[in-house]
């Protein structure tokens, strides 16, 4: 029960913060802390596949943006509609029976279908999964350095993409997204009104969100994972198919990252490319780092304290510098590093001089005399 | 069939090194089995081909009736095959019963939509999950630093807790390479009562020992290798009067 | 398209595949020397083209030049020194990703300290309008620089891993850093002087190259990206390939916006980047036993 307090704690703020910031009259800091919430989101996914599957992605912000912008697209998105109101296409149709679409009118008055936003949030994290699963087969196989660079290069791809192409909005990106409905009286949607609602929906989001990661810590797999990152060879002598693993964990960050997209999209009722900037990539792994690489709570109280200093511009025109500087310090602090003897078979010299003199005294039995340790 | 494992014709070369050559020989069931040989004959190499980890460039590995050749590492451990490591490969940051645990991972099956979501299945089986891997720390008897980082442990300490890994999931053949290395006379003699115990309760044993107190003292057969080859199998006291394995070894042994 | 386009469409990618060539070797001393990817390798060739581009109006052009080269060596001396040297044993991973947070320093000092602005260096000999005419096209002078200074640099490269003591020591140390220290060779040493040769090399193209395709703060991210990509085309840590590889990407590029609009021009690179990486992760022209012997 101890390791869900930070789940309670968000739980808790999540509806105690509102009405103190009415209260203290700060009600303007909630839009911030909301958009925090949401990017902390993407760092918890980013936390489980770094920090317990030990698999560095420098492309968490192109999941991010794939989310948002798909959701964003397919409810901006106009279906072909007769003067009347019906959708023109039988499969229109059939989603309109099923209440999957929304209506408006356009700038002439003319009636207009799109997806509802719902359906489009659902489409947009299965998208962002499919992605996910279908890159991360060859992406995962390597290792290191170069799986940096891979997802380094892919999420540059998707931001080039959404830049450059004009269905997408090029550099404007998407924008009049509607709010987006999860249950009767729950909108997420921006504006004033809805401010304080929207912080209890994004703090309870990430409450859950950081609820199931706890429990997948826990639990058989979280195991596997944490083995998997300390020695593939043994977890697969254990019977971990280390490389579905890889593929599994990777596919729940993207998930994680489109979810937060989409909704964070739908809250501010537009998304641009910047949002699978590299720099953007950059922030997830430092925030990810700066919570102990393997910490939960850490991610989670990095990531709102840093993104909320950032978004009210606290850092300035210095705002990346600050993040990159945070990052090499936290490295040359070495927070979260494993303590380990050299004799636990670790890599490096001393752990190979010591393996090497083990065996080199065990080559020679009957010459052993050694008194009891 | 009576062998639990059947190797033939096994060979793997490394560039021009033929690490091994032809290698084919038995483990009988519920018996211990050793591969010994001078160092770089080809005993870890062959454990590797056996155990999935590297690929044969020809030959044939049956275990219990089915082909288990170049199988993947996580399928050959799900068909009941378990390994030690010569240089230990624990989690240094997971606690002893932890890393045991994961020996039980072959034994479950809760997923990750599971874990996430805590179903109750899947936390009962993490219940018994726990109890056997306890079962396992209290058979070598390390009971007492089931809760601490294996990082912080002693060498021999660890080499019981990757043993009790292996136990842990049920294995029907059981894999040691060098399971004595690092270890005092008295603690060699312990794991040798160890390792017999563990075959009485049934488990089929393939040991690679450089000891020969636990070699002579514990095998039903040996296997010698050198160079990669097949040189001599038999029973323990054959072996010792085999004047080709003494000519290898160049000094005595002190069964 | 008419022989004038084509000639300079190829000079056009020559001139990139030097530059991402000079990054690409300088990844590959850096890996040969430790193993790991120094993400900042890019960030070296901006430094050297805007110090050389704020030291030219004050000193004669070939010292401004060499003074910004041997400051860009003394930065990578002091990244390493500093702060990899340390963070080193904490693993790959964690150096990785200092590396990324030391580029991005590195990068937004350069802001700090140049602003936004674009900016160049005076034409080695010449000037903007004087141009050399070659099957029909026109191009400058400043090209043959670039072409002749990354010849010169492959050659002495290629002599001083091959004759020198110490090129001989760095070879070894890849090789096995055990080995090597056993002889009596300090590999921290090697590692401090392969970062500066690495930071170097990067400042001396940036130099060459900044008269041609102008320097600015936040060129060094793609420069990283695709001198990586030409690293691991060519087998990483092998240096001869990756010169061939960034001839030969340079020219793709320059010739794909024919058929893919500017604006994915980069998505190319990147694309064939990851075809790399998945199909032959040991580089085109590299085998894993080649790879064992390369030469530098």
């Amino acid at each position: 029960m101890r390791r869900f307090v930070p789940v309670l704690a968000l739980a808790v703020l999540a509806f105690a913060l509102p009405p103190l910031a009415a209260a203290t009259k700060t009600s303007f800091l909630l839009t911030q802390a909301t958009m925090s919430a949401y990017y902390v989101l993407a760092s918890l996914g980013l936390c489980a596949l770094m920090g317990y599957a030990g698999q560095i992605s420098m492309g968490q912000a192109a999941f991010f943006a794939i989310g948002g912008y798909a959701s964003s697209f397919l409810s901006t998105l106009n279906l072909p509609t007769a003067a009347s109101g019906q959708a023109e296409a039988p499969f229109a149709r059939l989603l309109d029976g099923a209440g999957l679409l929304a209506r408006g009118a356009d700038a002439y008055g003319a009636p207009t279908l799109s997806l509802s936003p719902a359906l489009a949030c659902l489409c947009a994290v299965l998208l962002a999964a499919a992605v996910a699963a279908l890159i991360g087969t060859p992406i995962l196989r390597l290792k290191g350095h170069y799986l940096a660079m891979a997802t380094l290069g892919f999420g540059i791809v998707i931001e080039k993409i959404a830049r450059g192409t004009k269905a997408l909005g090029g550099a404007d990106g998407i924008s009049g997204v509607p709010s987006l409905r999860i249950l009767p009286g729950v909108e997420v949607t921006g504006g004033r009104q809805a401010r304080a609602a929207n912080f209890t929906i994004a703090w309870v989001l990430l409450a859950l969100g950081l609820a199931l990661l706890v429990n997948l810590v826990r639990s058989r797999s979280g195991r596997a994972l944490r083995a998997l990152h300390d020695g593939e060879a043994a977890a697969d002598a254990m019977g971990v198919d280390t490389a579905r693993y890889k593929l599994k964990v990777f596919v729940l960050g993207a998930v994680y990252a489109a979810v937060a997209g989409a909704f964070l999209t739908h809250f501010n009722g537009s998304i641009g490319p910047g949002e699978a900037n590299a720099m953007k990539s950059v922030r997830y792994v430092a925030i990810v780092a700066i919570g102990g690489m393997a910490n939960l709570t850490g991610t989670v109280v990095a990531g709102l304290v840093l993104n909320f200093l950032s978004l009210r511009g606290v850092f300035g025109s210095l705002d990346d510098g600050v993040f990159g500087a945070i990052l090499v310090i936290v490295m040359l602090i070495n927070i979260g590093g494993a303590r380990r003897r050299p004799a636990a078979g670790a890599a490096g010299l001393p752990g190979r001089l010591s393996g090497f003199a083990q065996r080199v005294r065990s080559v020679f039995p009957a010459r052993r005399d050694r008194s009891a340790r | 069939m009576s062998a639990i494992l059947s190797v033939q014709g096994l060979s793997r070369a490394f560039g021009g090194l033929r690490a091994v050559d032809g290698v084919g020989f038995e483990a009988g069931r519920e018996r211990i089995t050793a591969v010994i040989g001078p160092n770089g004959a080809g005993k870890t190499t062959l454990f590797n081909l056996i155990s999935g980890s590297l690929a044969p460039d020809s030959g044939k590995v049956l275990f219990d009736g089915d082909d288990i050749t170049g199988m993947k590492p996580y399928r050959v451990a799900r068909r009941g095959i378990a390994r030690t490591f010569q240089a230990i490969k624990l989690s240094g940051r997971m606690t002893a019963l932890e890393n045991v645990m994961i020996g039980r991972h072959v034994r479950s099956r809760a997923g990750f939509l599971e874990g996430m979501l805590a179903a109750p299945w899947a936390r009962a089986e993490e219940r018994s999950i726990r109890e056997e891997a306890m079962k396992a720390v209290e058979l070598l008897g390390i009971a007492e630093y089931a809760g601490r980082e294996t990082g912080t442990l002693p060498f021999g300490i660890q080499r019981s807790v990757e043993l009790a890994r292996a136990l842990a999931s049920e294995p029907k053949l059981l894999l040691l390479d060098e399971p004595a290395s690092g270890l005092n006379a008295r603690e060699t003699k312990e794991l040798a009562e160890l390792i017999a115990r563990i075959r009485d309760r049934g488990v089929s044993i393939l040991v690679v020992e450089h000891d020969m107190s636990l070699v002579m003292g514990i095998s039903d057969e040996i296997v010698v290798l050198d160079f990669g080859k097949k040189l001599a199998q038999g029973a323990p006291r054959e072996i010792q009067r085999n004047k080709d394995v003494i000519a290898i070894y160049l000094g005595e042994d002190d069964a | 398209m008419n022989s004038e386009l084509f000639v300079q469409y190829l000079v056009s990618g020559l001139i990139y595949g030097c530059i991402y060539s000079a990054v690409a070797i300088g990844f590959n001393i850096i890996y040969n020397a430790t193993g790991i990817i120094n993400f900042a390798q890019g960030e070296f060739a901006m430094l050297g083209g805007m110090i050389a581009s704020s030291l030219a109006p004050r000193l004669p052009l070939p010292a401004a030049v060499a003074a910004a080269v041997a400051l860009t060596a003394l930065a990578g001396i002091v990244v390493e020194r500093v702060f990899l040297r340390r963070i080193a044993r904490f693993g790959v991973m964690k150096t990785i990703i200092a590396t990324i947070g030391l580029s991005i320093v590195i990068r937004e000092a350069a802001l700090l300290g140049w602003g936004e602005s674009v900016r160049t260096l005076p034409f080695f000999s010449g000037n903007e309008v004087s141009s050399i005419a070659f099957l029909g096209a026109h191009f400058s002078p400043q090209v043959l620089w670039v072409a002749g200074t990354i010849a010169l640099v492959v050659a002495a490269l290629s002599l001083f891993f091959k004759y020198s003591l110490t090129g001989k020591a760095m070879r070894g140390c890849s090789a096995s850093r055990e080995g090597a220290s056993l002889c009596g060779i300090r590999p921290e040493a090697l590692v401090t002087l392969a970062f500066g040769m690495s930071a170097g090399i990067g400042a001396v193209a940036g130099c060459v190259v900044a008269p041609l395709t102008q320097t600015h703060y936040a060129i060094g991210n793609v420069l990283a990206i695709k001198g990586f990509t030409v690293a691991a085309f060519g087998g990483l840590g092998n240096s001869l390939a990756a010169v061939g590889a960034g001839l030969i990407l340079g020219t793709l590029e320059s010739f794909s916006i024919i058929v893919v609009p500017e604006a994915y021009k980069d998505v190319v690179t990147i694309a064939l980047l990851l075809l790399v990486l998945f199909a032959k992760p040991t580089g085109l022209f590299g085998s894993a036993a080649a790879g064992a012997l390369k030469e530098f």
